[in-house]
């Protein structure tokens, strides 16, 4: 602010609070009623009229009590021009203090784990607590407060991963983030009819019911083209978030016309990279709950799977 | 000579006070039903049916632009025209001018009514009309003011009654406040820029909305109560003195209030400051209105028993002391870090336009109708009584669900745990609100059922005055020598 704005602005602010105390101390004397009934002998209207008693204590010393709380809080806050202030407080400084008073309280707290190994920090009560909120306020949007994901977003309890499980790869995907591209194959296939034909394959390749003619006309194109990526069983490859078409997880979704789409006119899926800004020790938290959630839920399906 | 000077009448224009007291009602229902309708929208979503111009975002500026503007404005020109002439003891000024301003404001309305939900907006607060009914609002509003300034000059007696002050202020400043805060440069019929960019619009924004407020929902309606309140009480206004240091105060200090709405902003800190202090010391100015009226009443009070209009005047101040000391208390930093952006404000806004605005509006209204058809009473008694409990029982509930809510809201917002994450997740703030969503829903319910109650009486009152052989004219006086 220039010097000509802070003279203007400090001129207007002592010229409406000091009018406001000119007033109220001009009117506090109290004049001799010139009409026998009290009023100021004025009327309006037939009967409007009006006292001119004086002005109640309390009220007049809540008038000025709020005007000397003023004037002492602009000698101390900003707001009396350009003056800073005699505490030189500002809601930048106040935000930057809160910001670093926070995160020393946080490095405290993580410098906890990061000596620990994984394993035990995904059997650490007090981690999992911590990997849960900070999941909570960042990675609900996209994967669900369950995680187990949305249409076009991983469920991350599954077991199956696009670009691998393990603790480097989970941390790699959320340090890096990840950009998994399927192309649109409408043309390399011939049109419509090719995309339907190799609809018809793939659902083979998980063993679903599938029109077998159809089927048998794309397998030459896939082995061409898919096979790059999927590879020749559609086992998928970690290394490209390609994902695995042998099983009954869809990404998209599995039905026809969702699949149709997908060969047709390809992906487009991207995780964000959350390092820079969750830093290591936040990140290591985060995939080590993510990974927790995941074994604890396949836990029991095995258990299941392995009865009579 | 001086015998047929004295027994000389003048017919005031009470025309143009009937149509605007008749379009209050009406618009007070409308605005208040669409009211209700988005508070069932917030407990019920699917009460929109998937239809756009039915959606939230385009009804709520109707409901705020219909009970602001089409039924507070309807019931401050209706008052204040009213007001202006037996306190001026002349006859409007402006002849069919006064009859213009009534047909443009209604047109304004309807234009309102059929662009907001369109989804026409500039996205301004209070100030969504697109630019061509801007240009129209301010055609309407400086032709008000030469009507009614017309009038003062015309007057017949010396001094100029207070309540003619407020008026003046608040059609003199909300001028300043629209044309400003409006100026824009059109890039189609329906679509405009902002001259202002960034804080800078952002203030004036708020130096506006504040104003709004402080000029069209709290100087125009202090105007209706020192016309009202003394003349329904039958008393005289407590304090001369009062009234010159509170509206002298409360004129100069409202224009500095507006920052407090953008606290923990990008606007300088200092405007911050200002707007926080300001707004303190706005406190005692804003009670000298609420002291004068109620005081007026002191050794009377037995008066308040048994006429429910008294009792809609009174409790209307109540409810304005209220909001004038929470306005000032959410205006401090440390308070509006928790209150801002939460339903608080919304409870704060309502006790004010519902327990304040449409409280004196109604009970002005009451007084108004069977002056203008000559009779002595509304048609019942005992429904203006009903309608008082009510509306009370509904503005209480609406705003005490609404601090709770909000305040809830605002503590479980920054609740935060020890790893810096947020303790509760957006959903289960929104979860803990239903309930209140439901109480405040079912208190603006009732304050709909009065209304209905209000027009019921009012039909009855005019049918009333439909049967009467010998209808005495209201609107002549006797001119004062």
């Amino acid at each position: 602010m220039s010097t000509a704005w802070s003279i203007f602005i400090i001129a207007l602010t002592l010229i409406t609070v000091l009018g406001s105390l000119w007033l109220l101390i001009a009117t506090a004397h109290v004049e001799k009623s010139k009409s026998g009934d009290q009023t100021t002998g004025h009327v309006w209207d037939g009967d409007l009229r009006e006292y001119n008693k004086p002005l109640p204590r309390w009220w007049l010393w809540l008038f000025v009590g709020t005007i000397v709380f003023s004037a002492g809080y602009l000698a101390v806050f900003p707001g009396f021009g350009s003056m800073p202030g005699s505490f030189g407080w500002s809601s930048e400084s106040e935000l930057r203090a809160d910001l670093k008073a926070h995160d020393e309280r946080a490095r405290e707290l993580f410098a906890a784990f990061a000596g620990q190994s994984f394993e035990s920090v995904m059997r650490d009560p007090r981690a999992q607590q911590m990997g849960r909120n900070l999941y909570a306020t960042h990675c609900t949007g996209c994967h669900g407060a369950d995680a187990r994901g949305n249409r076009g977003f991983p469920n991350l309890t599954d077991g199956d991963w696009l670009w691998g499980g393990d603790e480097a790869a989970v941390i790699k995907t959320i340090t890096e983030g990840r950009v998994g591209v399927m192309p649109a194959w409408r043309d390399a296939l011939g049109g419509n009819e090719g995309v339907t034909a190799m609809v018809e394959y793939v659902k083979s390749m998980s063993n679903r019911s599938h029109n077998a003619r159809l089927a048998a006309q794309a397998k030459p194109k896939f082995d061409m083209l898919c096979v790059a990526c999927h590879g020749p069983t559609g086992d998928g490859n970690v290394a490209l978030g390609a994902p695995r078409l042998n099983d009954a997880i869809w990404l998209h979704g599995g039905d026809n016309k969702t699949l149709f789409e997908t060969i047709a006119y390809g992906r487009n899926g991207n995780m964000p990279a959350h390092g820079s800004w969750l830093g290591e020790d936040r990140v290591r938290v985060i995939a080590a709950w993510v990974l927790a959630q995941s074994q604890a839920n396949e836990a029991p399906a095995t258990a299941a799977a392995g009865a009579p | 000579m001086a015998q047929a000077q004295a027994m000389e009448k003048v017919a005031y224009n009470d025309r143009v006070v009937m149509q605007f007291a008749v379009a209050t009602l009406i618009w007070g229902i409308v605005g208040m039903s669409v009211g209700l309708l988005i508070a069932a929208q917030l407990a019920w979503p699917a009460l929109n049916f998937d239809i756009p111009w039915l959606t939230y975002s385009r009804l709520r500026p109707l409901h705020t632009n219909a009970v602001i503007f089409a039924f507070g404005g309807c019931a401050l020109f209706a008052t204040s025209y009213y007001c202006v002439q037996r306190t001026s003891h002349a006859k409007l000024f402006g002849g069919k001018l006064a009859e213009y301003t009534f047909w443009g404001w209604q047109l304004v309305i309807l234009l309102a009514a059929i662009t907001l939900p369109l989804g026409i907006t500039q996205g301004k607060e209070y100030a969504e009309l697109a630019w061509p009914i801007d240009i129209l609002i301010a055609v309407v509003w400086v032709s008000y003011g030469v009507v009614f300034f017309g009038t003062i000059v015309k007057r017949k007696v010396e001094h100029i009654y207070v309540a003619n002050w407020f008026f003046a202020a608040f059609i003199i400043t909300v001028a300043v406040l629209h044309i400003v805060n409006s100026l824009a440069l059109p890039t189609g019929l329906w679509h405009s820029y902002p001259i202002y960019s960034g804080a800078v619009d952002a203030m004036v924004q708020w130096w506006y909305g504040h104003n709004a407020v402080g000029f069209f929902l709290t100087a125009g309606f202090l105007g209706i109560m020192y016309y009202f309140v003394p003349k329904q009480a039958g008393l005289p206004i407590f304090s001369y003195r009062l009234s010159i240091v509170h509206f002298w105060a409360l004129i100069a200090i409202y224009m500095w209030a507006g920052p407090h709405h953008l606290q923990y902003t990008s606007l300088p800190d200092w405007a911050q400051s200002l707007g926080m202090v300001f707004s303190l010391i706005l406190l005692a100015p804003s009670w000298g209105g609420m002291i004068n009226g109620i005081m007026t009443l002191s050794g009377a009070w037995h008066k308040l028993r048994d006429d429910p209009i008294l009792k809609f005047l009174i409790v209307s101040l109540s409810f304005y002391g209220m909001s004038t000391f929470e306005g000032p208390m959410m205006s401090i930093k440390s308070v509006n870090a928790l209150s801002h952006y939460t339903d608080w404000t919304i409870g704060h806004v309502h006790s004010g336009a519902l327990g304040w605005v449409a409280m004196i509006s109604i009970g002005a209204l009451y007084m108004l109708y069977p002056r203008l058809l000559g009779l002595k009473n509304m048609y019942s008694t005992r429904a203006i009584e009903w309608h008082f409990w009510i509306m009370t029982i509904g503005v209480v509930l609406y705003a005490v669900s609404m601090w709770v809510s909000g305040i809830a809201q605002g503590l479980m917002w920054r609740a935060t745990n020890d790893d810096g994450t947020l303790t509760y997740a957006f959903i289960e703030a929104l979860k803990f609100t239903y309930p209140y969503y439901y109480i405040r829903f079912f208190g603006g319910f009732l304050v709909v059922c009065g209304m209905l109650l209000m027009a019921w009486n009012t039909y009855k009152t005019f049918a009333m005055a439909r049967g009467t052989e010998t209808r005495p004219m209201p609107t002549l006086t006797e001119q004062v020598a």
